[in-house]
């Protein structure tokens, strides 16, 4: 178990975002989050992540290497090399090793040879791609990503869905949000349900889209189906 | 001829045979004020860095007082140095009242304020944008905050160009603390409200026009520094 969430309470200027949330996210599992806008996708995300740490949360192996792409990227107006620079020297990554991870990590993603651009000058995609890009070279073991193809075309949107799949093959747990129940079927193993900051379905991916539902849980599918 | 259109040409003749006099008070006017600038900016920069997450008891009250210290008057600040530097005041024993020492101390606490407020506001609106990615990415709260000042390098220049405009182009304060000393302590401003009342007027407007100039090369340098590549992440650190 990576992390522990234990009956979680949030209020966020003062509306509850999450409430009574257990969740406990495994070692090499790709967990989805799925639910509608305002759902409490995001901050469960956070949450997990640590960038919030409500009573209840609970970090279950210390030190574990975590990253996490958000949906709207913030990137430096610095090149695109040196935002991935400065991640590097924030998780305290040694300089030597600083060119060769840049390199494999642009390489993953597809922007390799866009280096020395600024990187705000990128298209949004590009942005995003390069926001995954500097998750992953810091070599993360638990990588978040909050709806991680939102601004891709759907030539981009598949590349990343493959490349995320590499990444979960590879034995790199993944918990991300998603829109696109499709891309949860796809990449989950396991999904979580939520509205209005409750869990309401916590299943292996396929009870989740052929199981017998009830409730919010089955009204949301229905919804997204017809 | 007019007695405007002769004061004019007369001033330009002064600025193009580079009057003695003149420049003499122009490189005291650019020494005094770029130091208090520079000062202001090494402690503002870092000082609106802090407020932007620092969150203590009477913090909304300390930014309240320097938003208010923003319309600081040059001569309250001439004052109140005053009173610190002469003889029987607190600092008078370092001997500072009447040196350009003085004059760059007044004209620091002067545009410390303007650095620091528009630095916690840049950084402000900047982590509210990207702060807890950068957190996510392992920096402190104060260190996500002295990286945004790297991200708005730009604007943060415009910070220090404006605290450098309100320094040179101040009065009151210099006049004060420095007591406008001929070839000591007499700066473009003190020097433009003198010659004025003594009805020299080329010379009020030779220096006003150099401070004019003053201004329009920094901006023109800081728009030559924007279009420079960025800086890299090695040679920052």
């Amino acid at each position: 178990m990576l992390v522990r969430l234990q009956d979680v309470s949030v209020d966020l200027g003062g509306v509850r975002a999450l409430q009574a949330v257990t969740l406990a996210v495994q070692r090499g599992e790709v967990l989805a989050l799925v639910g509608a806008n305002g759902s409490g996708k995001t901050t469960l995300l956070r949450v997990l992540h640590g960038l919030l740490q409500p009573p209840g949360r609970q970090a279950g192996e210390p030190g574990i290497s975590q990253a996490m792409v958000f949906q709207r990227p913030f990137l430096l107006h610095l090149s695109v090399r040196n935002n991935l620079r400065l991640a590097l020297w924030l998780t305290g990554v040694p300089r030597g090793e600083w060119a060769g991870r840049a390199d494999e990590a642009l390489q993953r993603v597809g922007l390799d040879g866009l280096q020395a651009r600024p990187a705000r000058a990128l298209s949004g995609g590009q942005q995003q791609r390069l926001a995954l890009a500097r998750a992953l070279v810091r070599r993360p073991e638990l990588l978040f990503l909050d709806e991680p193809t939102a601004n891709l075309d759907p030539a981009g949107k598949r590349e990343i869905e493959a490349l995320l799949a590499r990444l979960a093959a590879g034995g790199m747990t993944l918990v991300l949000s998603t829109h696109n129940l499709g891309q949860a079927k796809r990449l989950a193993s396991r999904v979580v349900y939520l509205e209005q900051g409750r869990i309401h379905a916590d299943l292996p991916t396929d009870a989740f889209f052929h199981g017998p539902l009830s409730g919010p849980a089955q009204q949301f599918l229905k919804g997204e189906r017809t | 001829m007019s007695a405007f259109a002769q004061s004019v040409h007369t001033a330009f003749d002064l600025i193009v045979h580079a009057d003695p006099a003149l420049q003499r008070t122009v490189a005291l006017s650019l020494w005094v004020s770029g130091s208090a600038c520079l000062i202001a900016s090494v402690i503002g920069l870092g000082f609106g860095a802090w407020l932007a997450v620092a969150r203590f008891p009477g913090h909304r009250l300390l930014l309240g007082a320097m938003h208010t210290l923003l319309a600081l008057p040059s001569v309250l600040v001439g004052l109140v140095v005053y009173l610190l530097l002469s003889r029987s005041g607190p600092l008078g024993h370092l001997g500072l009242l009447f040196t350009p020492s003085a004059m760059i101390f007044a004209q620091t606490l002067l545009v410390l304020p303007v650095v620091a407020v528009l630095t916690r506001q840049l950084v402000g609106d900047a982590l509210h944008e990207g702060g807890d990615q950068l957190r996510s990415m392992g920096a402190g709260r104060l260190g996500a905050a002295l990286l945004m000042l790297l991200h708005g390098r730009w604007a943060v220049l415009t910070i220090v160009v404006t605290a450098f405009g309100r320094a040179i182009a101040e009065v009151g304060a210099v006049m004060i603390v420095g007591g406008n000393i001929d070839g000591f302590t007499r700066v473009m401003t003190t020097t433009i409200a003198l010659e004025t009342s003594k009805g020299d007027l080329p010379l009020a407007l030779a220096l006003g026009l150099v401070l004019l100039a003053v201004v329009g090369l920094l901006n023109g340098l800081l728009a030559l520094l924007r279009r420079a590549p960025a800086p890299t992440v090695a040679g920052a650190w």
